[in-house]
């Protein structure tokens, strides 16, 4: 076989498997946008849902879903990042840094029924807070945070050595070479890693069947005080997320609608998940470009 | 008698238990081009990056010996390497612009030493930019991105944001290898224009450009300092048998 007919032949190869996986994208996300598409209405958006009747809605497990990913996110992404520039930046190479990237490589791989058990000792039973929405959101930063640590460390470690040095040899502090050359330069792909990881959080239910719980208080949307046993804010409140509310309706649900409901709550949940990485993506580059001056 | 700003005392570099520089001793003048020439691997490069402690960031690079400037040593410990640096500069191999505007590349570290004012900074910039022959070139352009320049142009660039910094000694590691011969005449002017103002060290592997532009040349060879004088006694009659058999091409 001559190379050049090789080389036809791992292209074909390859664009076999594009063409693959392609088509399972696109046929999962139809069939699911298909099959929910039809239930999803502005009533359904807006409305709480029902324990027996059919026509409930899904507003508070949206609510929730996107609540708990923001607090998840303000904790988990400086945690994450931070423990990214100490594993690139300032970690010795030796034994106890191969026994922190070891660490984490096995949280990473953790299943998370697992850290919802974890979640549930520690941030329900050991606090005394019962189910609430901090403790879900404290249970999937230990989910998440493996991702970002090693997503975060990656980016900066992609980052030319010239750069750092260029900016070191000016006389500039470690610290503030690694705010003004090093973060900025790994920002997009550490924003890719951050979008990934919301993804997964977004989605996630097992670490929050034991942490947030399966039932959301009666909430009054007018109420801002996050102190209020009904405030939408309060962090201190069980919450049943998008992705929890699907599995219980499917495995304990009374209503009628089963079948509807989880199929419009998966299409909400495609579709959230698709336009929050859409915006975040916008949001990206927008400040990639004003700081590296490329139009 | 010149003045010398840099005095080398027996100074050796490690790399683990591998020793890179076996304790050389030179005088460095104040105002004058200093060219380190040698084959690849002789220490000339790593001499260089001891001086403003670059080498530092190298695992398990140490230094012994003396390097003073203004009376410190610049390897004891106590130095504060990160003042050192303003007043070491360093130009590399590689241009290294930051994926910035060229404005912000020279501003960069004029903000970290708290110069905040718009005047203060847009005149450095310009007189930077001036004094690294880039002014003409890139004064429309000041905040387009430093990485739409030329390779040369990038290059001047970072000579500029060194000399932003008002150092008092620039050194260059191989500033023009990467460069085509115009950048590289380019760069060459520039370098003898600064000598002016600053004390240069360049570290170049083009027999051509030390013969040009410097005044004193030092020859390495796996790690020794084999001869130092003045650059034109070195390119026409060297003392040492190595030296000549260098410049002439007969290894290296």
């Amino acid at each position: 076989m001559t190379s050049k007919s090789a080389d036809r032949i791992a292209t074909g190869v390859f664009i076999v498997i594009a063409v693959i996986i392609v088509s399972i994208l696109v046929g999962l996300f139809s069939y699911i946008l298909v099959k929910g598409l039809t239930h999803i209405s502005l009533d359904f958006l807006t409305s709480p849902s029902s324990n027996v009747r059919a026509g409930g809605g899904i507003r508070d497990q949206l609510f929730n879903s996107f609540y708990i990913l923001v607090l998840t996110m303000i904790i988990s992404v400086p945690l994450g990042l931070g423990g990214g520039i100490y594993m690139a930046e300032y970690a010795k190479p030796g034994k106890v840094t191969n026994t922190i990237r070891s660490c984490i490589e096995v949280l990473s791989s953790l299943p998370s029924i697992v850290i919802g058990m974890f979640g549930l000792l520690m941030f329900v039973n050991l606090t005394g807070w019962g189910y609430t929405i901090l403790g879900g959101a404290l249970a999937l930063t230990v989910f998440n945070l493996p991702v970002l640590v090693r997503v975060s460390e990656d980016a900066i470690r992609s980052v030319p050595r010239e750069l750092k040095e260029g900016s070191l040899a000016l006389g500039i502090t470690h610290w503030h070479t690694i705010k003004t050359i090093l973060l900025p330069s790994a920002f997009p792909s550490i924003l890719t890693g951050a979008i990934l990881a919301s993804g997964r959080v977004f989605g996630e239910a097992a670490a929050l069947l034991f942490t947030a719980g399966l039932s959301t208080p009666r909430l009054n949307y007018l109420d801002w005080n996050p102190f209020s046993e009904r405030s939408p804010l309060n962090i201190f409140r069980p919450a049943e997320t998008l992705a929890v509310h699907i599995w219980s309706v499917n495995t304990q649900g009374l209503i009628p609608d089963i079948e509807e409901v989880s199929n419009g709550s998966a299409a909400v949940l495609v579709i959230s998940v698709l336009l929050f990485n859409l915006l975040a993506r916008w949001i990206g580059t927008r400040i990639h470009k004003r700081i590296t001056a490329t139009k | 008698m010149s003045e010398n700003i840099l005095q080398v005392r027996n100074l050796e570099i490690y790399y683990g238990d591998k020793r890179a520089v076996n304790g050389i001793s030179m005088d460095v003048e104040k105002n004058a081009i200093t060219a380190l020439i040698g084959p690849s691997g002789c220490g000339k490069s790593t001499f260089l990056r001891t001086i403003n402690r670059m080498n530092d960031l190298i695992p398990g690079a140490r230094a012994e010996g003396e390097i003073i400037y203004e009376d410190l040593n610049l390897l004891s410990d106590q130095m504060n390497v990160v003042a050192l640096r303003k007043e070491i500069g360093m130009v590399f191999q590689k241009p290294n612009p930051f994926p910035k505007s060229i404005y912000d590349n020279i501003t960069h570290a004029l903000k970290y030493n708290r110069i905040k004012k718009k005047s203060q900074l847009d005149e450095i910039v310009e007189e930077s930019l001036r004094k690294a022959a880039l002014w003409d070139e890139v004064k429309d352009r000041l905040h387009k991105s430093a990485l739409s320049l030329s390779g040369g142009q990038q290059q001047r660039l970072c000579i500029a944001r060194t000399i932003a910094m008002k150092p008092t000694v620039v050194l260059l590691d191989e500033p023009s290898s990467a460069l085509d011969p115009i950048s590289n005449a380019k760069v060459e002017e520039l370098i003898i224009e600064l000598k002016k103002e600053y004390s240069i060290i360049i570290v170049t592997h083009n027999m051509g450009q030390a013969s040009r532009i410097s005044d004193k040349t030092a020859f390495f060879l796996s790690g020794d300092l084999m001869e130092y004088d003045v650059t034109e006694k070195i390119f026409t009659n060297p003392s040492n048998q190595k030296t000549e058999e260098y410049i002439s091409g007969r290894f290296g």
